[in-house]
């Protein structure tokens, strides 16, 4: 798998003119662990669901370059698209419980891409969707397996998402905030289901996350968004030293369990923060 | 100002939480952290009145409630939840949202409010009209925020309040709910699985697992390691764990 992107920028018509919400990100990616992090409203969820073409109806969207393997996107028929959605890529949203459908169980919708993708009978996909469901953690996963949505604690919706993603074994994972709700047990133990995937199957994944330690911990490399722009790449394991000034002020934000402060400190962004370092 | 006693949910053959007691006093905060399905947003909502289906006694300003809430109670006790986009309407506009419950309760000055709220939840004016889908998820979740305080509640029920915001707008949200507390006596209920933003805001904390607030304790004790449960044990070896960046 190997994603290209070149040159995106996307926008919204207004009744105030053009909003420019995403203002020419590039990067290229294969079979690594690659994080988004940055600024809440930067851009991070609409330059995810772009590799999907997902974006919303209303959205402008041009490239110069926005190629999935040899799948140019920008011009994919539906069928061609269909073919990476839920299957080649798998996109976790932000918002679990929205994205689940509300009149299936956890359990169905963990069992049909298994049945859709992998030809399993309904009796087989429903006992590997359980089995899915133990791998990311959930207790008594037979009896989650026949809840519904709005029966589900936040972190379940969560997992419940996750699971029905890599089931459809996909090339590419995107993770838009997945883990979010996750106390950090279930957390480590997600992310080393991940790490196996992407060390074994050589799989690619984006995790889109707020969590900076998680982020620098867990990926290779990471992207700083900033106001549209990623305005910073860094390996990961060197986020610390990282040189653009909006990304050392994210490093001093975080309170702290061990070194309690009365105020956190908060930044106070400047104009040409937008500009790339 | 808040209190839980033996406080048991159930929804069909699922004990969602079984016999947990707490109090808050006014002006003060607790904490509540524990595994994923232990029980928290249940007991939030419980107390927020959202399900009237719990046996055991649930005490406000020091008065057992009845499942069924009287108007002024909704008024004075405000939830954000943990999933903003299920606690918006998502066709109605930020706008109309924030306005709405300052209409219920007959407050004035609802545009100066809006404006305020808004700058305070550090969301540009330029999203005032905008309906929930056309927001990024941490700008919703603010949206929930500044709709939770608008209208001067006494009592905040917080469930994973920042858990979709960057470090750096969660520190100025973090600083608000601690600026608001001094001002103004505020009394919170704060949910979160980051066992810093708790400790930031609450000085005792709940530790809960399958149904059950397995320990109590305080802040010092948690820095201090003085735990007795192995869950509480785990959380904080993580929580370490993941500080050294
Ligand atoms: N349908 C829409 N119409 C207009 N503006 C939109 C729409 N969807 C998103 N936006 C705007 O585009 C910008 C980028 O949104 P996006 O969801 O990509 O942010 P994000 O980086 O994922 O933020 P967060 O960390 O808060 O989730 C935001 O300012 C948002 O308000
Ligand atoms: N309406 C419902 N019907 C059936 N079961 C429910 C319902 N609501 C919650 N539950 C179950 O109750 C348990 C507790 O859920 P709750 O949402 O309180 O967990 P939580 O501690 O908030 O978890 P998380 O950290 O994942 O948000 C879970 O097992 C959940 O599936
Ligand atoms: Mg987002
Ligand atoms: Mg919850």
């Amino acid at each position: 798998m190997q994603l290209e992107i070149e040159d995106l920028h996307i926008g919204f018509p207004g009744p105030r003119g053009f909003a420019p919400a995403v203002r020419g990100v590039s990067f290229a990616m294969g079979a690594e662990k690659l994080g988004i992090v940055g600024e809440s409203g930067s851009g991070k969820s609409l330059t995810a669901r772009a590799i999907l073409r997902l974006t919303p109806p209303n959205a402008v969207l041009r490239a110069k370059r926005l190629r999935f393997d040899d799948i140019d996107v920008l011009s994919a028929s539906p069928r061609a698209l269909g073919a990476i959605r839920g299957r080649r890529a798998g996109l976790i949203l932000q918002d679990p419980k929205f994205a689940l459908n509300p009149v299936m169980t956890a359990g169905e919708q963990v069992a049909e891409p298994l049945r859709l993708h992998k030809g399993l009978s309904r009796r087989a996909a429903r006992a590997a969707a359980v089995e899915m469901l133990a791998q990311v953690r959930i207790n008594d996963p037979a009896a989650v397996a026949h809840r519904y949505p709005h029966e589900l604690s936040g972190g379940m919706g969560q997992r419940v998402m996750i699971a029905m993603m890599l089931a459809g074994d996909p090339e590419l994972l995107i993770a838009d905030e997945a883990t979010s709700a996750l106390d950090a047990t279930v957390q480590a133990e997600i992310l080393r289901l991940i790490e196996d995937l992407v060390s074994r199957r050589g799989m690619g994944l984006i995790l889109i996350s707020h969590d900076l330690p998680l982020v620098s911990h867990f990926c290779d490399r990471v992207l700083v968004m900033y106001a549209g722009r990623v305005v910073e790449a860094v390996p990961a394991a060197e986020l610390r030293k990282s040189r653009h000034p909006y990304t050392q002020g994210l490093l001093l934000c975080p309170p702290s369990l061990m070194r309690p402060r009365a105020r956190l400190p908060v930044l106070a962004r400047q104009p040409d923060w937008a500009e790339v370092a | 100002m808040i209190g839980v006693e033996n406080l048991r949910i159930r929804f069909g053959d699922v004990e969602a939480v079984r016999g947990i007691s707490f109090a808050v006093a006014k002006g003060e905060s607790f904490g509540i952290v524990g595994e994923s399905g232990s029980g928290k947003s249940t007991v939030l909502r419980a107390i927020a009145g959202l399900n009237r289906n719990w046996e055991g006694r649930i005490l406000f300003d020091g008065e057992p409630m009845a499942p069924q809430r009287p108007r002024s109670f909704f008024r004075r006790v405000q939830m954000v939840f943990q999933d903003p986009y299920g606690s918006l309407h998502p066709r109605q506009t930020v706008d109309r949202q924030l306005a709405e419950p300052l209409m219920i309760h007959g407050i004035d000055g609802i545009d100066t409010r809006i404006v305020r709220a808004l700058d305070e939840a550090g969301l540009a004016a330029r999203l005032r009209f905008r309906y929930p889908h056309q927001l990024s998820g941490g700008q919703r979740q603010r949206v929930a925020i500044a709709r939770a305080l608008i209208a001067d509640p006494e009592v905040l029920l917080l469930d994973e309040p920042t858990s979709a915001l960057d470090v750096s707008i969660q520190a100025e949200i973090l600083n608000l709910l601690a600026d608001l507390q001094r001002a103004r006596r505020l009394t919170y209920l704060l949910v979160s699985h980051n066992l810093a933003v708790v400790t930031h805001l609450c000085p005792l904390i709940g530790v809960m697992q399958a149904g059950e607030m397995v320990e109590r304790l305080t802040v010092e004790a948690l820095r201090a390691g003085h735990i007795t449960h192995p869950h509480t044990a785990q959380l904080r070896r993580l929580a370490l764990e993941l500080e050294e960046v």
